[in-house]
């Protein structure tokens, strides 16, 4: 029953609807337009309602073309206000977006009231209904579509650079108004083409979650792009099949509530930007800063090169509980850096590069803030508590020139006790 | 009985609804924090629902929870999507609300068999059944239960305006001086936004949830459009409310259409009015200022046109096409024709000459704009530059400023060109 | 500390003090005491901590560590003590409100929660305005104001609060010369009834002419104390030379770190 040719209609319907706002979406998210987007699709819905009234038909491309109309119209009265009066970006939107959707709801109820309205189902543009589309729907969306892609193809370059610097785009001889104008009707294109199956209220959110989605997963614009459009196209089509299996659910919200999954998803388990993995990437920082206090610690208490240091000393060194430094010289034992034996521990050949690497480090950034500063000697500390795990070998280099040059010597041997500051004020 | 009375019920249900709404929506637009509204109104419908669902019945308190705990799941998501997972803030505000309302709409459409809610409900409200809700004191009717609602919420909120009058006002003019004189700016906003929050889930029920955005920030955007006083705007967008309602009801009788749409819609013709008419900030009186600018300036170089012609090469009058400036020949044209109205110009065998007090009045603009230049050049300003600046200045120098710059030029009589500069009568 | 400070005669009071916007450290470790009688002069590059220890020391912006005293006193307590002039651009000037009301709200810490000011606050207002030269104005919109006129309001709000301290974030930016003159008699007749003011500045010709002290600031304090000590050739390029990227580098480094990107 699912794979009848109606539901054919649709699934592929899904898929374009989910494709188009997909692409464009990526565009709208990074020019900050996402809003706009939203106030533009409520903003369509008396043009709908006026369309069906003077025009008696529910041909899907005359309602498109009079939801279009409505939708520019409210677009250019939010430039209107934002341009011309003090009245600022976000009540322009509300306004736009409230009360063109009030109007709407007026002409809509006064629709269905009436004798014809009655079977008009004009109220399947309030919330969608996928299963509505039918063969010639499907042509109007097709068409649509390919002209929305095709114009993202060509002018890809154009709207990369009005994203990125507008200003550099001025520059290269292309005049970012026009750019950001067809970049606006493309994206009024794109609404358009998923109203009858998302629905007014929540189309906007097909160009937004799908592409926020993407986000995550790059930094790279042509990647983000078609990220979203597949996203968008396969939250489209799992929507529309779970709203088959429980037809009187609109398909919009199901549709949203889909991609809203897919950009949770997204947040949690991208590589590098999710949730996740910067967690662990703060974990393993964290474990990285205690095992390099612990080595500048046993270089603090050690007698001599070589020599081991027991870790009740390290414990108390470091002001941390016992069992914590234990744990500690565990892990570096286990890495390598370190060799425990009866409540001592040494350190191993790499251990030593380290230990000398992190104290140079940290001596490096003393010398320079107390150079650089007025600071008295006992607040240097802590700050360079902090630099040290960060600083990469090139900064280390560029603080020796600096420091070089004026004829300041660092021996890392001497390293003084007392870089964890007790005290509040010396 | 009830009959009789029901569009009086409804209007005052509606009245209630747009003053309470207008009051803390001029607020909202104030702070640049309508969006917030937006958002909150559309949060709180899953919240609702749920509430529905789990206890059964549409009571005051279950609604106002679940409509509570929407709003601040809204706010916890928007701030965990925008500060923790770093999307952009009107990106995560989007994401936010189309995904809670989603869910609302699933909810009552899946369930809708067991709760007494429906999209239709959720879209334009229930003001229509207003006066067939009634509120029981015991045994006793206490009249319909949306009005007691809407009114306690329009006295709590007209309290808390009152009391924290001067509270509000500095802490959304200028959060940090309200820190630095021991007001909390921070509690300010917790305060408006629970009134907001509570405002927003009265009003619902009664108008549906998009169009509570439209009573909250409309009303408020209109009255700012008129006045410059914060008083005069609250006063103003909370009667802009009850106007709208009023008006609403019978523009729906008259449609035979939703009664919320219609207040929304008469809201919307207030602000339409408002965008157009209010005097200082409205698009037609902005444009007449510029107009008249346009043909001030127009005026002043056809009275200085005609001095200069005179000083210079000895010719008093000149022909129109020497006049009128030929890339705006409308402005031009009509200034002359100002300029001849008011006996500044007198025409003379087709051709224009200055009047005796329009030799006055040109005097005075060759005055400002020498000294301008003269001015100018002082400051350090090549002789060849200062031309322009001064052509644009001469038109809004008024006395005061005359006199300063006379005084800030003692013993120059030229200007950098060495032309004379006239003398004030 | 190596020189030890009276804490209940010194105005300002900051120890040792890091400020972090989101993570990143934008001051490092800044140790000052302010004078008491002194119109101080805080100068340094764009973005080198000037306004963010302006607001550290009001605890508009969290510190990461170190404290601020206030005569010796934590800053809630000693909040009447001290007088704020923001920057200009920090308030929407569209807002509908009259200039005398604006300056009105340099009196509500005076005035108390919930109370309303009363006419004595009224008076203290207008006296204000009258000292800035503005008593014309007071009922105009605060939009129809020149940005000198607006600057000088703000000054007036700061003078009805009534403060032994002045903090003032760039109150020469942008204001024409008749305004910077007459802001500055302001100050001079101040520090001659003894308040102290911190002012943030970024005009080097003026320096020597307008502050008696000076403190330089480049994401930490660079050098503080009298104007003609401080106010070096070495000490201007050490604020101002290019050589702190390296500060600027282990900032940004730190709040990668710490937000693990």
């Amino acid at each position: 029953m699912i794979w009848d040719a109606t539901f054919q209609f649709v699934l592929i319907g899904a898929l374009l609807i989910g494709a188009t706002s997909g692409t464009l979406g990526a565009f709208a998210v990074l020019r900050r337009r996402s809003l706009l987007g939203d106030a533009l699709a409520h903003a369509a819905l008396p043009g709908v309602a006026l369309a069906f009234l003077w025009t008696q038909s529910k041909a899907l491309p005359i309602l498109l073309l009079g939801a279009t109309v409505s939708g520019v119209i409210g677009v250019l009265v939010i430039e209107v206000i934002v341009n011309y009066t003090r009245i600022k970006a976000d009540a322009a939107l509300g306004i736009v977006l409230s009360v063109f959707f009030g109007i709407g709801i007026v002409l809509l109820t006064h629709i269905q009231q009436s004798a014809v309205g009655n079977q008009s189902g004009l109220d399947k543009f309030l919330f969608g209904q996928a299963a509505s589309i039918v063969r010639a729907d499907l042509y109007v969306m097709c068409l649509v579509s390919a002209l929305v892609l095709i114009a993202v193809c060509i002018f890809y370059k154009e709207f990369k650079g009005l994203i990125f610097d507008a200003e550099f785009l001025a520059a290269l001889g292309f005049s970012p108004r026009r750019v950001d104008l067809l970049l606006m009707g493309l994206i009024v294109l794109s609404v358009m083409v998923g109203l009858q199956a998302v629905g007014v209220i929540l189309i906007a959110a097909m160009l937004i979650t799908p592409a926020a989605a993407a986000r995550f997963w790059t930094d790279r614009l042509h990647v983000m792009v078609i990220a979203s459009g597949i996203l968008g196209a396969l939250c489209g089509a799992l929507g529309v099949g779970i709203s088959a299996l429980a037809p009187r659910i609109p398909t919009g919200p199901v549709m949203v509530l889909v991609a809203t999954g897919a950009f949770l998803a997204s947040a949690l388990i991208a590589p590098k930007r999710g949730v996740l993995a910067r967690w662990a990437r703060r974990r393993a920082n964290a474990r990285r800063e205690n095992g390099q206090h612990f080595l500048r610690a046993h270089t603090a208490r050690q007698d001599g090169q070589g020599d081991a240091v027991a870790l009740t000393d390290i414990a108390a060194e470091l002001q941390l509980p016992r069992a914590r430094v234990h744990r500690l010289a565990k892990r570096l034992s286990r890495d390598g850096c370190v060799a425990i034996h009866n409540g001592a521990c040494s350190l191993t050949e790499q251990g030593q590069k380290e230990a000398e690497f992190v104290v140079k480090s940290h001596r490096l950034w003393e010398y320079y803030l107390v150079y650089r500063s007025i600071l008295e000697r006992d607040h240097v500390d802590r700050p360079a508590d902090e630099a040290e795990h960060i600083l990469t070998p090139e900064m280390i280099e560029q603080l020796e020139t600096l420091l070089a040059n004026e004829n300041i010597d660092i021996d890392i041997h001497k390293t003084g006790s007392g870089y964890r500051r007790t005290g509040d004020d010396g | 009985m009830v009959e009789i009375w029901a569009p009086f019920w409804i209007v005052l249900t509606g009245a209630l609804a747009g003053a309470s709404c207008g009051l803390l929506g001029a607020y909202l637009v104030l702070r640049k924090m309508s969006l917030l509204g937006d958002a909150l109104s559309h949060a709180v419908l899953p919240g609702i629902a749920i509430a529905f669902l789990l206890s059964g019945s549409r009571d005051v308190l279950p609604m106002f929870v679940g409509a509570t705990a929407g709003g601040v799941v809204a706010t916890l998501l928007i701030e965990t999507f925008h500060r923790r997972w770093r999307v952009q803030e009107d990106t995560s505000i989007g994401i936010a609300f189309t995904a809670l309302f989603a869910l609302g709409v699933v909810l009552i459409t899946a369930f809708a068999a067991q709760v007494d809610l429906d999209q239709e409900c959720v879209l334009y409200g229930e003001i229509a059944y207003t006066p067939w809700d009634r509120l029981f004191w015991g045994e006793r009717d206490m009249g319909p239960r949306p009005v007691w609602i809407l009114g306690v919420v329009f006295a709590l909120d007209l309290l808390i305006v009152v009391v924290f009058y001067k509270e509000l006002l500095i802490a959304s003019f200028d959060p940090e001086m309200a820190v630095s004189a021991g007001i909390s700016a921070a509690l300010m906003h917790y305060v408006l936004m629970g009134a907001v929050s509570v405002t927003t889930v009265a009003a619902f029920e009664s108008v549906g949830a998009i169009l509570v955005v439209a009573m909250l920030i409309v009303p408020g955007a209109s009255a700012y459009l008129w006045s410059d006083q914060l008083k005069v705007i609250l006063t103003l967008s909370a009667l802009m409310g009850v106007v709208s309602a009023v008006a609403g009801y019978f523009l729906a009788s008259a449609w035979n259409s939703s009664i919320a749409g219609a207040m929304v819609a008469a809201m919307g013709a207030i602000f339409a009015f408002s965008l157009l008419l209010a005097p200082r900030y409205g698009l037609l009186g902005r444009f007449a200022r510029q107009a008249r600018l346009s043909i001030r300036v127009a005026r002043d170089h056809v009275l200085l046109k005609l001095l200069r012609e005179r000083e210079s090469r000895q010719v008093s009058a000149l022909g129109w096409g020497d006049l009128v400036d030929a890339t705006a020949r409308r402005i031009s044209g009509l200034a002359l024709r100002s300029l001849i109205w008011q006996g500044l110009i007198v025409r003379e065998n087709g051709r224009f000459a200055l009047a005796e007090p329009g030799i006055t009045r040109a005097t005075e603009l060759l005055r400002n704009h020498r000294l301008w230049e003269a001015y100018l050049n002082q400051l350090g300003l090549p002789p060849d530059h200062v031309h322009d600046p001064a052509d644009a200045l001469e038109h809004v120098t008024d006395d005061h400023l005359q006199r300063e710059i006379r005084m800030a030029l003692p013993n120059i009589a030229t200007d950098p060109q060495g032309k004379r500069i006239p003398e004030a009568r | 500390m190596l020189h030890t400070v009276d804490e209940s005669i010194t105005p300002i009071h900051i120890h040792d003090m890091t400020v972090a916007y989101h993570k990143k450290p934008v001051l490092w470790d800044v140790d000052l005491a302010v004078p008491e009688g002194k119109l101080v002069g805080v100068v340094g590059p764009n973005g080198a901590g000037k306004s963010t220890m302006i607001k550290a020391i009001m605890d508009l912006v969290p510190k990461a560590s170190g404290w601020v005293r206030i005569y010796g006193k934590p800053y809630p307590r000693a909040r009447r003590a001290i007088g704020y002039v923001p920057q200009r651009e920090s308030v929407d000037w569209d807002f509908p409100i009259h200039a005398l009301d604006v300056v009105l709200m340099g009196r509500y810490g005076h005035v108390g929660w919930v109370r309303r000011p009363g006419k004595r606050d009224r008076e203290r207002a207008e006296e204000a305005l009258e000292k800035v030269g503005m008593v014309d104005f007071g009922h105009r919109q605060i939009n129809q104001l020149s940005g000198g006129q607006q600057q000088r309001v703000f000054l007036a709000r700061a003078l009805a609060q009534d403060a032994q301290i002045y903090l003032m974030d760039e109150p020469f930016a942008g204001v024409d010369a008749a305004t910077e003159r007459a802001i500055i008699d302001i100050l001079m007749d101040l520090r001659a009834r003894k308040k102290t003011m911190l002012v943030v500045h970024h005009d080097l010709h003026t320096v020597r002419q307008y502050f008696d002290w000076l403190v330089l600031i480049n994401m930490r304090v660079v050098a503080a104390g009298e104007t003609r000590d401080v106010f070096t050739e070495e000490n201007l390029n050490k604020t101002y030379g290019g050589r702190l990227t390296v500060l600027s580098e282990a900032a940004q480094a730190v709040a990668d770190h710490r937000g693990g990107l």
